[in-house]
């Protein structure tokens, strides 16, 4: 585990992780965005990686990856954009989010050279589950980089253990059945599960999918470590990218997606 | 000992496993235990082989094709007449024994992908003589090709569900279907239709299709003195037909030739050749071959038959491929579509387009072999919904002059 997720997992709660797009609206403005995110009080980044078959995503980032696919992101470049982000002054750790088959054709090894050329920290593989990535997770223990396990209202309690006890970096917990996106209400047994999440892990435990407002996130701020929030943040950058892509208006656009961040991005809980 | 595919990890060697989102890791263990459970219950068994018979009309008829046989020359043709079941393709079978399964395991709704609609068509029409709720996705392309058997699937009950991300065809709407799979996982059986998709789905298709290989096993020992054939060919775009056909034959001395689709040919790039030109990769939850680019985006394949039209494989058949247990070879569409039209001038069969790319593949075969020996294939399916697409490509041809 690099030292950027070891002061992560120190900072104070509510931990805020928002998820984006690598090359939407352009590669460039993903950068900016990136900026924007850790000056709004971002604890770390999770870069998705765009893919034309992303089954655990909804309407939305599924939008936002075929924009990212008309501007020809791929894994590696994506990789690559990361030190450009680090350039631009980001300090926060940063976790690629991506679908296995990318990184199985990428190659492992490439994998964790461009993650150490880059400065990445951590990897996240939303439709490789626990039983399929014990290898995978040993190998980014030995490259320092954190394997960020997910868990799910429906997964049992028998596997929550295992998975709780060998999780990196942080826990992710689903708020709910289904893809990713906005959403009003949450899995019955919500509060239990996240219960028994932070009873088996020794990591922060992250609630996401389908958080869209700073209020609905205060009511699990006792029962989780922190945040991820995607979609809304995906669909702001959908709604202002034409803006974003125009010179004469990026600049108004960002501060746009600041403003909004800043009525989004819960308040750190001083205790 | 020899080992057993697929292993507890629902492996096939390298390829197979789940590779899925974690919120239905629960319902794929779920789903293993009450087939296990089921399989294992002679009950389920005898209901399973009772609608099989007294519902699907099987067993399905091993025709001898004698006319086309002698044509061509070489070995005798044998046809395995799945064209002959309840809905007209060898879909059902796998649609009633996953629906007497939903049912065993207290599920009422049933979700279902297709792309042709021949797996809606059979999901729906099990979904209706089992009682059960059914929605079905399909591509928005594809609802526009194939507006009859989305009317046929409305008629039976269904509730057809257009799906229009990515290029909105069977690879979208097998994505949708398992998207909804995770909203609804609770109360929802996801009836996959064909040997694809995370474990255990191949292994279940496989099962519910092993009837077809069982059936012309024993109906070709039958009439042979128990002998066996020299050669088992069918067609392969997820591969369940194939699969079903070849389970009784592979470990025996049958060699087996399972037959993708070529489209307009391998160097034009219009084509499902999996096996011929794809690469190990994960696609809807297995590990197998598909078609991709470098950097691992799945593309689109291209045939003029909808049932073959899939970027990947079954996990099974990529396994097979990998030992050189089976034999994979393509056919164009051009190739199938003379082989259609030989097969009914001959015997007065109109089988499917899928089908009509086992049998190119067959009368290749054939003609160099020698006279005594035998083939069986597969007729997956019938051609009475092709008949439209073969209407227009003769238009087409007679405007180009061919």
């Amino acid at each position: 585990m690099g030292n950027r997720i070891k002061e992560f997992q120190q900072k104070k709660s509510p931990l805020f992780v928002p998820f984006i797009t690598a090359g939407d609206p352009s590669p460039d403005i993903t950068v900016d965005l990136a900026i924007a995110l850790q000056k709004a009080g971002a604890d770390a980044l999770e870069l998705g990686i765009p893919y034309s078959d992303p089954l655990a995503d909804g309407p939305v980032i599924q939008r936002a990856s075929k924009r990212a696919l008309e501007n020809d992101m791929t894994l590696e470049k994506a990789m690559v954009l990361v030190s450009d982000m680090r350039g631009a002054g980001l300090t926060i750790p940063v976790i690629i989010f991506t679908y296995y088959n990318l990184l199985l054709q990428l190659g492992e090894q490439k994998f964790f050279e461009l993650a150490a050329q880059h400065e990445i920290d951590g990897l996240l593989v939303p439709d490789m589950p626990f039983e399929e990535s014990k290898d995978l997770q040993a190998s980014c223990s030995d490259h320092d980089l954190s394997l960020i396990s997910l868990a799910a209202p429906t997964t049992s309690e028998g596997r929550l253990k295992e998975i709780g006890e060998s999780s990196q970096g942080f826990l992710y917990c689903i708020s709910s059945l289904g893809v990713t996106g906005a959403r009003t209400s949450f899995a019955s047994g919500i509060d239990r599960f996240l219960n028994d999440a932070r009873a088996a892990s020794s990591v922060p435990v992250l609630i996401g999918f389908g958080l869209s407002s700073r209020e609905q996130m205060q009511q699990f701020e006792e029962k989780c470590d922190g945040f991820i929030v995607g979609s809304t943040i995906v669909s702001k950058i959908e709604e202002l990218g034409p803006d974003l892509l125009r010179e004469d208006k990026q600049r108004e656009a960002l501060q746009t997606f600041s403003d909004f961040l800043a009525a989004l991005v819960p308040l750190k809980v001083y205790s | 000992m020899k080992a057993v595919y697929p292993d507890s990890r629902g492996r096939y060697g390298e390829f197979g496993g789940k590779f899925v989102p974690e919120t239905i890791m629960f319902a794929l263990e779920d789903l293993e235990k009450g087939f296990k459970e089921a399989i294992e219950n002679p009950g389920f068994m005898e209901e399973l082989q009772h609608e099989l018979t007294d519902y699907s009309g099987r067993p399905t008829p091993l025709t001898y094709a004698g006319k086309l046989s002698r044509r061509v020359g070489g070995a005798s043709i044998y046809l395995k007449r799945e064209d002959l079941n309840h809905t007209g393709a060898h879909k059902i079978n796998n649609a009633i024994g996953q629906a007497l399964l939903a049912k065993r395991m207290d599920k009422k709704k049933i979700i279902a992908e297709t792309g042709a609609g021949q797996h809606g068509v059979a999901a729906a029409t099990a979904a209706s003589r089992y009682g059960l709720e059914c929605k079905v996705y399909m591509g928005e392309e594809d609802i526009r090709r194939q507006a009859l058997n989305v009317f046929r699937m409305k008629l039976l009950g269904a509730e057809v569900i257009p799906v229009s991300s990515g290029t909105k065809t069977l690879k979208d709407a097998t994505n949708e279907a398992i998207r909804q799979w995770v909203a609804s996982v609770d109360d929802t059986f996801y009836m996959i239709g064909s040997a694809v998709g995370p474990h255990p789905y191949p292994k279940i298709v496989k099962e519910f299709q092993s009837v077809i290989g069982y059936e012309a096993k024993a109906q070709f020992a039958q009439i042979k003195d128990g002998r066996m054939p020299d050669k088992v060919v069918a067609c392969v775009g997820g591969g369940s037909n194939a699969i079903g056909m070849f389970s009784a034959f592979v470990e025996e001395d049958v060699s087996l030739v399972g037959v993708e689709a070529g489209g307009k040919g391998l160097l034009t790039g219009l084509h499902a050749a999996t096996m011929a030109n794809g690469t190990a990769g994960v696609i809807h939850g297995s590990m197998t071959y598909l078609l991709q680019s470098q950097d691992g985006q799945i593309q689109e394949p291209y045939s003029i038959s909808a049932g073959l039209d899939y970027p990947g494989v079954g996990p099974e058949h990529a396994f097979l491929k990998s030992t050189e247990r089976v034999r994979y070879e393509n056919i164009t569409d051009h190739e199938a579509l003379e082989a259609l039209n030989l097969l009914c001038r001959e015997e007065g069969i109109l089988c499917a387009l899928e089908s009509a790319h086992a049998v190119a593949q067959a009368l290749k075969e054939a003609s160099s072999m020698k006279s005594g020996e035998n083939i069986i294939v597969c007729l997956s399916g019938r051609g009475d919904k092709d008949v439209h697409t073969l209407f227009e490509k003769q238009k087409e041809d007679a405007a180009h002059g061919e």
